[in-house]
């Protein structure tokens, strides 16, 4: 018995570990601060179609967002159920669309990045092409001609 | 004097609750991502100095999507799953034969080269987007898909995984001439 005794006073203490909860705790509340949900309320129901062939978006930072769709039903009174435009947190006419590409586009720091802009088009799957249309003439008038129709990732079916 | 009698809990497993909480919060979190199919608007009429130049009937490839999403394909009644290979048939098939890397029927009443073939679609006010999108997709998937034989013919490899260059030029043998017009009612 004594054998073991006379080992153990060599060693050297073990590392503590009571700061590691301290530590994971702080890069749990780091990624928890850090990540954002979503960047605006939805006011309007967006079902996006699928399409399989569909390019990814590289440059967030350079694309501005229009959703289409009914108004949710909190609104209806309101909106009326036809599908309507969401610019930023409100409700939106079509008229509005050139003053909010102009936005979108001085928000770009780099002035040589700016005709790079892309609109992207949220638009549920039943909206109608009419507003769509209206959308996109609204658009060529305000010079934003890099337009995204934006849908879900299908798997391809070859 | 010393209260003695209350043992200390164990924070030895602290560490694990942690790590568990952590590794949940890094795995729900979906960094949304984007995807649609990208198109380029063209300039407003006006904007246009010189009248464009006369498009032969031939190079141009019709699909109308009327109201009620019923698809006119040059022409005739189709369903959304045979646009795909009569666009192909169409792009492909290099009616005055000056296409060395076509595989088409070399029919006089189709478009005469890929670079010359033009789709244009028209859609009422009253197609659905989802309609449209899909058409887009089948529309883009034809391209797709001729690309990437071209690209299998030529260098043995997906078009996707050529470098850059090779990938402008395959992209510049068969462009992509996707013309949304203005809408109509059908």
């Amino acid at each position: 018995m004594s054998k073991f005794k006379k080992k153990k006073s060599g060693d050297s203490p073990g590392i503590s570990t009571a700061s590691l909860p301290d530590i994971v705790f702080m890069l749990l509340f780091f990624f928890m601060v850090t990540t954002v949900m979503k960047e605006t309320d939805l006011l309007v129901k967006v079902q996006l179609p699928k399409a399989s062939e569909v390019t990814k978006i590289e440059r967030k930072d350079l694309v501005g967002y229009i959703y289409v769709g009914k108004p949710l039903e909190q609104y209806t009174a309101t909106m009326g159920t036809e599908a309507r435009i969401q610019l930023d947190d409100a409700f939106a006419n079509v008229d509005e669309i050139a003053e909010y590409v102009a936005k979108v586009r001085d928000a770009i720091p780099e002035e040589t990045e700016r005709k790079q802009l892309t609109m992207s088009i949220k638009g549920d799957g039943e909206a109608k092409m009419g507003l769509i249309t209206d959308i996109k003439q609204e658009l060529r008038d305000a010079q934003a001609y890099k337009l995204n129709y934006s849908t879900l990732k299908e798997e391809v079916r070859y | 004097m010393a209260r003695r009698g209350i043992p200390e809990i164990n924070a030895g497993s602290m560490a694990d609750i942690a790590f568990l909480l952590l590794i949940f919060f890094l795995v729900t979190t979906t960094l949304e991502t984007d995807f649609g199919i990208q198109r380029k608007l063209p300039p407003k009429q006006e904007d246009i100095v010189d009248p464009p130049p006369p498009i032969n009937q031939r190079n141009i490839f019709t699909v109308l999507i009327n109201k009620d999403d019923q698809l006119l394909v040059e022409d005739e009644f189709a369903t959304i799953s045979q646009i795909r290979e009569k666009a192909k048939r169409f792009i492909n098939n290099n009616g005055d034969g000056t296409c060395d890397y076509c595989t088409g029927a070399r029919s006089s009443s189709s478009s005469d080269n890929p670079t010359k073939a033009i789709v244009s679609l028209q859609n009422d006010r009253g197609t659905s987007l989802g309609m449209f999108i899909a058409v887009q997709n089948e529309l883009t998937a034809a391209y797709n898909e001729l690309r990437n034989e071209l690209a299998q013919r030529k260098y043995g490899r997906d078009y996707e995984n050529l470098p850059k260059d090779r990938q402008k030029e395959i992209r510049g043998l068969f462009p992509l001439n996707i013309s949304e017009a203005e809408p109509v009612d059908i």
